[in-house]
C-alpha cells in the first residue's frame, strides 16, 4: 500500500462537502482525475449524479471552473470550450468532459461519436455506475446482461448484453483510451497524466460502484471495484490509436461470483445464470488477449513498413 | 417608388464608410458580417438553405480572412452546445442554422439564453416538415418564442449584415443571445448589392468582447448548479430584466451604427408613409419590400394607407404599436408563419399588445405565403381592400388556399 499512496500527488483540487452517497465510486472517481490533472482544468458536467454531487449553485466542491450543460452535450460543449480558449492563445488549459453512463453510451453517443471523430483535443472520462442512477436506477445501454434496475424487473432482468463502448471509441481511432478503476489508484491516475500528455481525444472508462444503485453495501464500493477487475469482468488496458492494446493489469483469476453475489442488483440470479455469465466473460479476455497479440504482430509489421 | 430606390441607394452607396460593395446573397452576406465582427469561433452544421453560410465561412477560415476556430459538428444541437461552450471562455461566437436545424436546436436555446451568453445565430427562415419544404417560413423562429434569445427579422440583404454586426453590440451589452432571421431564398439565395463597411468603423462600433463573468482557471467559478426554488425565480426575473434593457438599448445602438457606418433601418420596428394613416400594413421579413410597393400604389390614389416593418420580435416593441396604432382606423398584420389552433403568430403579439390600452382599432390577421408560395402585390392588394371593406375585426383570413 505504502508504495501506491507514493504515486498519489498530495494536492487535493476537489474540496470537501460534496453531497454524493456514501461509498459513491464516482466522488473518489474525481478527486483522482483532478490530482492527476492539477489546477489548469475546466470541467464540462452534463445531466448526471455529479450535477448534483458538485454542489448548488453558487458553491462547488472542485477547485477548478464548471461548467454544467445539458444532457447530451459534454463531448460538443467540451469541444467549444477548447476551441474558445485556443481561439485566445490558452492553449494548455485542460477541458474535462465528465459524464455518465446515461450522458455517454446513449443520449450523449452521438455528440461524443463527433467529437470523436474530428479528434478533439479533450479528455472525455466516463463515470460508469450501470444504469441511470440519478433519475433513480434506470437501466442505460450500459447495464449489464442480468441485472436488476427499476425499468428492468427482477422477473424480467436485462436481457441484452452491455454495450462494448471502448471498442465503438476504438473503431473511431482516436490517440488513447483507458479504462480505470478507483480500486487501483496509482494505474487510474498514470491513466490520467497519460491522457493530458496526448494531444487529441482521449477517453477513459471508469467503473463507479453505486450502493443504492447496486444494493451493495457503500464500504463494500472498494473491493467491488477490485473484484471487477481481478475477475475480468472490467479488465484494466489501454488501446493506442484504436489499435494497440495493451493490458495494464494481470488480473488473478476470481469467479465472477464473488463479485456478482455482493450486489442485490444481482440477487435474482441462479447459479446456472452465473455460469453463462462466466463463460461470457472467460470468452470476452479470450478476444481482448487476441487483440493484444493482434496489435503486437501489428508493431512488427508497421516496423517492417518503416524500414522498407 | 423613387423615393424608395434613392432612399436604399444612400444606404447601399456611402462612399465615406464603405469599403466595397459586393453583389451577393443573403447567406454570404451573413458570412461577411461574422468576419466583420472579429467572430473567433464557429460551429455550424449545414442545411438548405443555409448551408452557403457554412461554406462561405469555411472559405473564409480555409484562406485566413477569417482567424476562427471553425468546429463541423455532427448536428445543430451540437453546433449550439459547441458555441455555448466557446462563448462561456468569453471568445465570440457565432453559429447559423434554418428550420428543422433551429427545432433541433430548441433545448440549447434555452440553455445559452439562461446561461446569458450573447451567442449570435442566422437563422433562414423555412417551413418545418412534413411534408418536406425548404421554402420561406417564419414559424421555426417564431415557434423559439420563448426561448430568451432577442429576435430580428430582416428585409434585405444589406439589413442581414448591418443586423448581425449590431446583434453583438446588443447580446453582449445585455448578456443574451440574438437570432437574425431572414428568409429563405427571398433572401437567402437572392443577389442584392451589399455595402461592406470599412473594418476601422466596425471595429469603434463593436469593441473586442469583454464578459463579465467566464470560464477562467485563474478565477474559478461553476456556472449552471442546481438552483432551488428560492434562488431559480431571481435568475429568471434577470433574463426578463436583460430583455427589458434590451428595448431601450435597441435604439440606441441602431443610431450609433447610423453614426459610425451610415446605415440606419429603423430601431424596433420601421414605419413607412405611417403619417395621417387611416389603414395599416403590419409585415416581417420580405413580404415588407413588397408591401412598400402596394402603399405608393394606394398613396397615389389619395388613400391613406402606411405601413409597419417589425423588426424586434423579443424584446416586443409593445409601445411602438400602440403608440402607431392610436390614430390608426383599421390595421392588417400579414403573418407568413402560424400558431395552430389560433392565427398568425404575429398577429396575436399586436392583439395582446393593444388589449391593455386604450386604442383598439379594427385589426385583421392575414396568412399568407407559407412554405415559400409568393405573395405578390395582387395578394397585397386583395389585402388592402379586404381590411378596408371588414366592418369587424378577423383573427384569421387565409390568403390563397386551393382549398
Amino acid at each position: 500500500m505504502s508504495q501506491i499512496m507514493f504515486n498519489i500527488p498530495k494536492e487535493e483540487n476537489m474540496g470537501s462537502g460534496h453531497v454524493a452517497c456514501p461509498g459513491c465510486g464516482a466522488t473518489l472517481s474525481m478527486r483522482y482525475a483532478l490530482k492527476a490533472l492539477g489546477l489548469d482544468t475546466m470541467i464540462v458536467i452534463p445531466a448526471c449524479c455529479w450535477s448534483i454531487i458538485d454542489g448548488p449553485t453558487p458553491s462547488s466542491v472542485n477547485k477548478v471552473p464548471v461548467f454544467h450543460t445539458a444532457f447530451e452535450t459534454a463531448a460538443s460543449t467540451a469541444s467549444g470550450i477548447k476551441a474558445g480558449l485556443k481561439a485566445q492563445g490558452k492553449d494548455d488549459v485542460t477541458v474535462l468532459a465528465w459524464a455518465g453512463d446515461g450522458g455517454t453510451f446513449d443520449i450523449g453517443f452521438q455528440a461524443l461519436s463527433g467529437a470523436a471523430e474530428r479528434n478533439e483535443d479533450i479528455i472525455y472520462i466516463s463515470y460508469d455506475n450501470e444504469a441511470y442512477m440519478n433519475t433513480g436506477i434506470q437501466r442505460s445501454s450500459a447495464t449489464p446482461y442480468g441485472a436488476w434496475t427499476t425499468t428492468t424487473p427482477a422477473k424480467h432482468p436485462k436481457d441484452r448484453p452491455k454495450k462494448n463502448l471502448v471498442e465503438a471509441l476504438a473503431a473511431h481511432h482516436i490517440p488513447y483510451i483507458a479504462t480505470a478503476s478507483v480500486a487501483y489508484p496509482d494505474d487510474f491516475i498514470a491513466k490520467v497524466k497519460k491522457a493530458k500528455s496526448i494531444k487529441g481525444m482521449k477517453f477513459i472508462h471508469v467503473l463507479s460502484p453505486c450502493p443504492p444503485g447496486w444494493k451493495s453495501a457503500p464500504e463494500n464500493s472498494i473491493k467491488l471495484s477490485r473484484l471487477a477487475v481481478e475477475s475480468k469482468i472490467f479488465p484494466l488496458f489501454e488501446i493506442e490509436n484504436g489499435w494497440r492494446y495493451r493490458i495494464t493489469h494481470e488480473p488473478k483469476d476470481v469467479p465472477v461470483k464473488e463479485y456478482l453475489r455482493l450486489q442485490g442488483r444481482f440477487a435474482h440470479l441462479t447459479d446456472k445464470d452465473i455460469n453463462q455469465i462466466q463463460k461470457e466473460v472467460d470468452l470476452n479476455w479470450k478476444r481482448l488477449k487476441m487483440k493484444v497479440k493482434l496489435s503486437e504482430e501489428d508493431e512488427k509489421l508497421l516496423a517492417e513498413i518503416a524500414n522498407e | 417608388m423613387d423615393r424608395v430606390l434613392n432612399k436604399n441607394l444612400q444606404k447601399y452607396f456611402n462612399p465615406e464608410t464603405t469599403e466595397e460593395i459586393k453583389v451577393i446573397e443573403g447567406t454570404h452576406s451573413a458570412s461577411y458580417a461574422v468576419k466583420l465582427a472579429r467572430v473567433k469561433v464557429i460551429s455550424a452544421y449545414p442545411i438548405t438553405p443555409q448551408t452557403s453560410i457554412v461554406e462561405k465561412l469555411s472559405e473564409l477560415c480555409a484562406n485566413g480572412e477569417i482567424p476562427a476556430e471553425y468546429i463541423k459538428v455532427e448536428s445543430e444541437h451540437s453546433a449550439m452546445a459547441a458555441v455555448i461552450g466557446a462563448e462561456s471562455t468569453g471568445s465570440r461566437s457565432f453559429t447559423a442554422t434554418s428550420s428543422q436545424g433551429l427545432a433541433l436546436m430548441h433545448e440549447v436555446l434555452h440553455w445559452a439564453a439562461n446561461a446569458r451568453l450573447p451567442i449570435v445565430l442566422a437563422n433562414v427562415n423555412r417551413a418545418l416538415a412534413p411534408p418536406w419544404s425548404i421554402w420561406a417560413d417564419q414559424t421555426d423562429s417564431l415557434a423559439q418564442r420563448d426561448t430568451g434569445w432577442i429576435q430580428f427579422y430582416c428585409e434585405s440583404n444589406q439589413e442581414v449584415l448591418d443586423m448581425i454586426i449590431q446583434a453583438y453590440r446588443i447580446g453582449e451589452e445585455v448578456m443574451l443571445p440574438v437570432m437574425v432571421n431572414m428568409d429563405a431564398f427571398f433572401l437567402s439565395h437572392t443577389s442584392e448589392p451589399v455595402a461592406l463597411p470599412k473594418q476601422e468603423l466596425v471595429d469603434k462600433f463593436l469593441p473586442p468582447y469583454k464578459p463579465k463573468f467566464k470560464m477562467d482557471v485563474a478565477d474559478p467559478h461553476a456556472f449552471g448548479g442546481l438552483a432551488g426554488p428560492d434562488s431559480y425565480m431571481e435568475f429568471r426575473y434577470r433574463i426578463q430584466e436583460a430583455m427589458e434593457a434590451a428595448r431601450e438599448l435597441i435604439p440606441v445602438v441602431a443610431e450609433e451604427y447610423n453614426h459610425y457606418i451610415g446605415r440606419y433601418h429603423g430601431a424596433l420596428l420601421e414605419e413607412y408613409r405611417t403619417e395621417g394613416a387611416d389603414y395599416l400594413l403590419i409585415t416581417a421579413g420580405t413580404i415588407t419590400g413588397t408591401s412598400r410597393l402596394v402603399v405608393d400604389e394606394y398613396r397615389e390614389k389619395g388613400i391613406n394607407l402606411g405601413l409597419v416593418k417589425l423588426r424586434a420580435f423579443r424584446p416586443f416593441p409593445t409601445e411602438d404599436i400602440r403608440r402607431i396604432a392610436k390614430n390608426v382606423k383599421k390595421i392588417g398584420v400579414i403573418d407568413r408563419n402560424i400558431s395552430f389552433g389560433q392565427s398568425g403568430i404575429f398577429f396575436s403579439e399586436i392583439k395582446a399588445a393593444l388589449y391593455n390600452s386604450d386604442v383598439h382599432p379594427l385589426l385583421n390577421g392575414y396568412v399568407a405565403g407559407l412554405g415559400g408560395r409568393d405573395v405578390v402585390p395582387q395578394n397585397i392588394r386583395d389585402i388592402v381592400e379586404h381590411l378596408m371593406k371588414s366592418e369587424k375585426g378577423q383573427d384569421l383570413v387565409w390568403i390563397g388556399v386551393k382549398i
